[in-house]
């Protein structure tokens, strides 16, 4: 239980590893979908095509554009993007980072379905029964008298176990589809994991500084987002009590207690609406410069600027330190492969 | 066990997490619920298409209704935009930002039936098993007796007796299927392309500092809904508590002699009663409670808590005698301290 409380609290820490977290849940769930789904082939010529390669491909359209909207550092994005430079000047290569980065966690339920379709057979097997050469089937003097509609309209039949009697050439035709179907899940599988791992291989041997720096820059734009989201939320909740308490006095007309000191402070010296709309207004219109003063720094300066910022205590030791050092695009491909066999071998 | 309490502590971390999980919950229950349905299609041609239609659209629309109603958001937009001005200003804006995440969340729910619905393709053989021309498909029975649209008709009913060892039912069975899930995952890509749109179009068009004030002050009236919320039910103890001392003093006063109580238990009597006044603000009346819940519909405070912040603090010293000078100056010493 308590490595699953770390792995939690872990994948909660930044907005990457939740994303990793959401990444992961999607694969799974494009698998669980797969299964969930049922096939069911019209096996009539005009529509089988269709619905075969229609089933590969819309699916993980959808997953990709489902993994765009789920990703908040979409947002983060377009409003790093468009935001007027005010007094921080805007880098291009960060937001080609993130979305590079938003882009390949995008991939992977996509892919995950392919894979799985690939594996099952089931959708090439609609969409190219009726290309089958069948006389490589033997007992061809079936189809000797059929004209070529009739042929192709009994061919169609045959990823219908329902509606195609002669077992032995639907079972012959159906290995032989799935046989090349595996074979061509595996090569996708094979050619996906090349491509990403001669992308992570290469880049380090270009500008490894450069990114260095765009990798440090996205992660303290997402994690000063999300900074100035809490103390926006705690803003309010102590202006809420201020108010509320100012209320009740102001009814009763007397001034009897004051509320306690640490609400004061929360307010950081907002307390009109015109001063908090203002400080909304220029956090975007005109995002403060990365410099801070030095009478912050020092006030600051007792541990809180680095390990909680990131929400990381020092407690977990090992067990935090090999999952973020090891190498997560790995992780990931490990973690899509099984997924891959487990739901195949269901 | 653990498990759920960390799932659970996760999305009680704020009120949106909470209308997030309670929206998830309910599409769980939406597919929860298709699933143990069990649908009987009644293979008769005028009642076909109006059952299945009403198994598509009436539990949606009670999703809908459920939705609507268990998030907290419909309260707090309803009153903000049911309540006179007062001394508080009203923003269109933040209304109108709590009405579509409320609609947002409402619909997820509705939408899932129906997409479920439309994948298992049951309810849409039911519907439309009539409208499908049997001469796309062969083995139709023919020696029953009974006319095309009734047989049709019967096509979603597995085990009427003029279907043994048909394949024609399951031919067109299949074939309408293969429509229903068309149909299901264009709505699916329709609404995923919108949706990806909206996520990736939104920031140019919107402005992106208005929107930060619109989400700041929706979750302010959020949370201070339900401060109000707390302060009264503590009040409302305190002073029920209070009643009931005082009626019970009364009543002793009205019998035996008040005995003079031991002086430690004087002192922790008198500071317990100055905590509970403090709890109280001075709101110690029927009247004056009825004035407070009345005014904080019809008239909400102002926006501004400066005065409460620049006010001098009172002294908590236990002076005897107020006109005595050493509290006086440590009043005026509070005041510069903080």
């Amino acid at each position: 239980m308590d490595k699953f409380r770390v792995m939690f609290q872990f994948l909660q820490s930044n907005q990457e590893s939740f994303m990793n977290g959401i990444c992961g849940i999607m694969a799974l769930a494009s698998a669980q979908l797969y299964s969930a789904f049922e096939f069911s082939c019209p096996c009539m010529p005009e529509y089988n095509y269709t619905y075969g390669i229609g089933l590969l491909i819309i699916p993980p359209i959808w997953f990709f554009l489902l993994g765009f909207v789920l990703n908040n550092n979409v947002s983060v994005l377009t409003e790093e993007w468009k935001r007027p430079t005010g007094r921080r000047m805007k880098d291009p290569t960060v937001l080609r980072y993130m979305f590079c980065s938003i882009t390949q966690r995008s991939l992977i339920a996509p892919a995950v379905w392919v894979s799985v379709t690939l594996m099952d057979g089931k959708s090439f097997l609609c969409a190219f029964s009726t290309n089958l050469d069948i006389e490589k089937f033997g007992n061809y003097s079936l189809f000797m008298g059929m004209s070529e509609m009739e042929k192709i309209r009994l061919l169609a039949r045959i990823p219908c176990k329902d509606l195609f009697e002669h077992k032995e050439i639907r079972v012959a035709a159906s290995l032989y589809i799935k046989c090349i179907s595996q074979a061509c899940g595996w090569v996708f599988l094979l050619m996906m994991t090349l491509t990403a791992f001669l992308i992570r291989a290469i880049r380090p041997c270009f500008t490894q500084a450069a990114f260095l720096k765009t990798k440090y820059w996205s992660h303290y734009i997402d994690i000063e987002r999300k900074m100035f989201d809490e103390t926006c939320k705690e803003h309010a909740k102590s202006f809420a009590k201020v108010c509320i308490h100012q209320y009740f006095e102001n009814i009763s007309g007397e001034m009897r207690s004051f509320p306690p000191p640490s609400d004061e402070d929360k307010l950081l010296g907002i307390r009109a609406q015109d001063d908090m709309n203002k400080v909304l207004w220029n956090w975007h219109t005109c995002k403060p410069p990365l410099a801070l003063r030095k009478d912050q720094i020092d006030g600051e300066n007792n541990g809180r600027l680095n390990g909680e910022a990131n929400g990381e205590k020092d407690g977990h030791g090992v067990p935090s330190l090999v999952l973020k050092t090891a190498a997560l695009p790995l992780q990931r491909l490990l973690f899509g492969l099984w997924v891959i066999v487990t739901a195949c071998h269901r | 066990m653990e498990r759920l309490k960390l799932v659970l502590q996760y999305f009680q971390s704020n009120s949106e997490s909470i209308s997030n999980g309670i929206c998830i919950i309910l599409a769980l229950v939406s597919v929860k619920l298709y699933t143990s349905f069990d649908f009987n299609c009644p293979c008769i041609p005028q009642y076909n298409k109006l059952y299945s239609l009403g198994v598509m659209i009436v539990p949606p629309i009670i999703l809908f209704f459920l939705g609507v109603l268990v998030n907290r958001h419909t309260g707090v937009m309803m009153d903000e935009w049911m309540r006179p001005i007062g001394n508080r200003s009203k923003n269109p804006a933040v209304v109108k930002y709590l009405f579509s995440a409320m609609i947002q969340r409402a619909l997820l729910a509705p939408m899932v039936w129906i997409l479920v619905t439309l994948l298992d393709g049951k309810i849409f053989i039911c519907a439309f098993s009539l409208s499908v021309d049997p001469a796309l498909f062969s083995g139709m029975p023919n020696n029953t007796g009974l006319d095309v649209v009734k047989i049709m008709a019967k096509v979603p009913c597995k085990e009427d007796v003029i279907f043994t060892n048909s394949s024609f039912r399951k031919a067109v069975s299949r074939y309408v299927r293969c429509y229903s899930q068309a149909v299901g995952w264009s709505i699916l890509l329709f609404l995923i392309v919108l949706g990806a749109l909206g996520r990736l179009i939104k920031p140019c068009f919107d402005d992106h500092a208005t929107s930060l004030q619109t989400r700041y002050w929706s979750n302010y009236l959020d949370v201070e809904q339900k401060l109000f919320d707390e302060t009264c039910v503590l009040h409302a103890r305190d002073f029920a508590r209070k009643c009931v001392v005082q009626f019970f003093e009364d009543m002793r006063e009205d019998t035996i002699l008040r005995l003079p109580h031991p002086p430690f238990i004087t002192k922790s009597r008198e500071e317990l009663e100055d905590e509970e006044e403090e709890r109280l603000y001075g709101i110690t009346k029927q009247e004056q409670v009825n004035q407070l819940l009345n005014k904080w519909y019809y008239s909400k405070p102002n926006l501004d808590v400066t005065r409460i912040a620049h006010r001098p603090r009172t002294c908590k010293c236990k002076c005897l005698r107020p006109s005595d000078g050493v509290c006086t100056l440590a009043v005026a010493l509070s005041k510069y301290t903080g």
